[in-house]
């Protein structure tokens, strides 16, 4: 295996990583976390002057045609900058939908206009409740004239309120899954933004019957389901590597302040007990770090069972070094850890939140258990 | 109880209606208003309030400063001071930690200078204090003060009750993680304090600092919070649906055990103290382990509602269970930190107990 990068990746990686020190500062990230929309417009076009996101989208489209380890490496440099775009939703998840399951004209029409930033598509899958359960949908699809009318509820949507257009798993008439696109003006459409624990922003959105277009010609029972999953995946494997960054960073601001902290004389970092603590949790981001890896090649794997075998153990693996590697690094720095002022206290919470997202450690270490029983 | 925040107000209710039963300062001799009660009656009373969901007794009054001037204020003192804190009156804060002063208390250095004049003799109080809980709601602070500066770092230092109102006193509210404003820096400029306000000798102030650390640790286990919090944890992960899970069933059931090993433990220091052998060293096990116990069952309780423990806000959003519940595994981070780190309790442990 050859781990290291190539020159076009590591100038995608530097380049990212760039933007993020000087153009999301921490002062900058705070004003945007508490305006209005809890994110900005113009991080947004920066982002698709950089090509980042059309990184997901093939050449047809207008995009580049990279792969999940390109998407790894912009993840993980946003990470340290805990940006609050919605680069995950709009620009990993959906595209990785729509390639997988939309008829071409579907994706004539939005890939294009998702890689330059024009549009913000945004897939609202989970119920309320129902977040470790992707194939739990109640949201129903009836026809209505050429289209189909939604209604349901769909719970937690990151960066639901950011969307323009929504990507909605519903049932159909005989019970199969099938994905919708909805206009979030749609009058059908009733959206709650609000800010979670990490700063960013999530919807819960009502549907009463909105206005829906089926994105795909699909006539196979499970379709539909497979891409959504296919597509959650490709996210997930994406997820890891933002938190190896944001690990990778309050690592070093840790390490940095146990070298400056002075206490009984001299500097904390020479207490043995404390570096010991430190060399824990570099053991953590470095498995943490192995795991992305895997995450990355193992996510487009077309074979499901085998796919998520590894994805869990990918996010067993990140899940419990976001835990140890958060609750440590506030630990260290004593209460200056748990302050506003300190950015340790903000990776801190998206750490925390990332290790809820997509199903927290222990639904993936039963779920490894499952699939391994299985194979 | 489910984890809301309450008023000064709310809290001053609390202590007006258990000291009208008699009930305001558990620890608390006869002589001063106190029940009397034994380590092991206030144990039970404890126990009760938190099985009850009761409020959290606000401890800088009762429990902190209380006992100092009981044991070395002067008369005059015990009648200013102690019937107001027992009645809710004033309300008391904790002036020890400073920016460059946390584990390493002894380094503090809010200077005390002794001062004769005609209006009297007093000090006069400059430097800063930090954490100070609650200290918004502040009448009094107590603080450890340096006045002697060249002398050994536990030498000098000296306890000080300061009239928040006096002239020169500053809070300022820090930011949290979790949005909660509890914490406050307290600054001192040209701060003028009769020397009336001294408690015990001059350069003493460590011993008694020692003495208000180990004194009133019956409850610093928390056993009935935490029974109280582990079974709202069940409620929780029974409505989510998560005890189904054997994995996580598994850890509801390891934390439930450590607080089982926990109570008896901390009923055996409760049993030595009733004996009349101070609390030691042993307070250190179970600052560790009750907090430690805590901590699981605020983080489970986040787990098992899941991605509806993430939204800030939730007057109206998601299931009612979850409310708040990530906000409190945020704020109960804390809990390792505060009141002398969990690092320093094991400094204690392999020093105190083990003799390393």
């Amino acid at each position: 295996m050859d781990f290291n990068l190539d020159e076009g990746q590591r100038a995608l990686a530097d380049t990212v990583r760039r933007f993020v020190a000087r153009d999301y500062g921490f002062e900058k990230r705070r004003a945007i976390r508490d305006s209005a929309s809890g994110w900005s417009r113009e991080s947004w076009q920066a982002l698709a002057d950089l090509g980042v996101l059309a990184l997901n989208i093939d050449e047809t489209h207008g995009g580049l045609g990279y792969g999940p380890l390109e998407t790894g490496l912009v993840m993980n440099a946003f990470g340290a900058g805990l940006l609050l775009e919605p680069y995950l939703a709009a620009a990993v998840i959906a595209p990785a939908l729509l390639c997988r399951l939309a008829t071409a004209d579907v994706q004539a029409e939005w890939l294009p206009r998702i890689a330059t930033g024009a549009a913000i598509v945004v897939l609202a899958h989970f119920e309320p409740g129902a977040h470790r359960a992707a194939t739990r949908i109640d949201t129903l699809a009836t026809r209505k004239g050429d289209g189909y009318a939604v209604n349901g509820h769909k719970a937690v949507v990151a960066h639901g309120g950011a969307a323009d257009q929504l990507l909605v798993s519903a049932r159909l008439d005989d019970g199969r899954v099938a994905v919708f696109l909805v206009a979030s003006g749609d009058a059908g459409v009733s959206r709650r933004d609000y800010p979670t624990l990490d700063g960013q922003r999530a919807a819960d959105i009502v549907l009463n019957d909105a206005a829906a277009t089926k994105i795909d010609a699909g006539e196979t029972q499970a379709e539909a389901q497979d891409a959504i999953e296919a597509a959650l995946d490709v996210g997930l494997a994406a997820l890891c590597f933002e938190a190896v960054g944001i690990m990778e960073a309050t690592l070093a601001a840790t390490t940095e302040y146990l070298k400056t902290r002075r206490q009984f004389g001299q500097p904390i970092g020479r207490f043995q007990a404390l570096q010991h603590r430190m060399a824990d949790m570099l053991l953590h981001l470095e498995q943490a770090r192995s795991m992305s890896y895997l995450a990355a090649r193992r996510c487009t794997e077309a074979a499901k069972n085998s796919r998520q075998h590894a994805l869990s153990a990918a996010k067993v693996t990140i899940g419990q070094a976001c835990r140890h590697i958060a609750q440590n690094a506030v630990q260290l720095h004593g209460a200056m850890g748990m302050t506003d002022e300190l950015i340790v206290s903000h990776w801190f919470k998206r750490l925390t939140a990332i290790e809820m997202n997509f199903g927290d450690t222990d639904s993936h270490l039963q779920r490894f258990v499952e699939l391994t029983r299985t194979s | 109880m489910n984890g809301v925040q309450l008023a000064r107000e709310e809290h001053a209710l609390w202590q007006r209606t258990l000291h009208q039963r008699g009930w305001g300062g558990p620890g608390w001799p006869k002589e001063f208003g106190g029940p009397g009660w034994t380590p092991v009656q206030q144990y039970i009373f404890e126990e009760e309030c938190a099985a009850a969901g009761a409020p959290r007794l606000i401890p800088f009054g009762t429990r902190m400063v209380a006992p100092v001037i009981m044991a070395f204020g002067n008369r005059a003192q015990q009648q200013r001071f102690l019937p107001k804190i027992i009645s809710a009156e004033e309300w008391w804060a904790q002036g020890y930690s400073e920016p460059g002063a946390g584990s390493d208390l002894a380094s503090l250095k809010t200077r005390a200078e002794r001062v004769t004049a005609a209006g009297g003799d007093h000090y006069i109080v400059n430097g800063q204090k930090t954490w100070t809980t609650l200290g918004q709601y502040a009448d009094w602070i107590f603080c450890l003060v340096r006045t002697d500066p060249e002398a050994k770092a536990q030498r000098g230092i000296s306890f000080l009750l300061v009239d928040m109102k006096t002239a020169g006193v500053t809070v300022r509210p820090i930011a949290t993680l979790d949005g909660i404003h509890e914490v406050n820096e307290v600054w001192f400029e040209n701060v003028r304090v009769p020397v009336e306000n001294l408690v015990g000798e001059e350069n003493k102030g460590w011993t008694y600092a020692k003495f208000l650390l180990g004194h009133e640790r019956t409850n610093i286990a928390g056993v009935g919070i935490a029974k109280r919090e582990l079974a709202r944890l069940k409620r929780i992960a029974a409505t989510a649906g998560r005890l189904d899970e054997p994995l996580f069933a598994a850890r509801v059931a390891q934390v439930e055990i450590d607080l089982m090993a926990l109570e008896i433990t901390n009923l055996r220091v409760i049993s030595a103290e009733h004996a009349k052998r101070a609390p030691g060293p042993e307070a250190s096990i179970l600052k560790i382990k009750g907090t430690e116990i805590l901590q699981a069952i605020a983080e489970l309780m986040m787990q098992a509602a899941g991605m509806d423990a993430l939204p800030l806000r939730q007057e109206d959003l998601g299931p009612d269970h979850a409310a708040s519940l990530g906000v409190g595994y945020c704020n109960l981070r804390k809990l390792s930190i505060f009141g002398g780190s969990n690092e320093i309790q094991k400094n204690i442990i392999a020093q105190m107990i083990l003799g390393l």
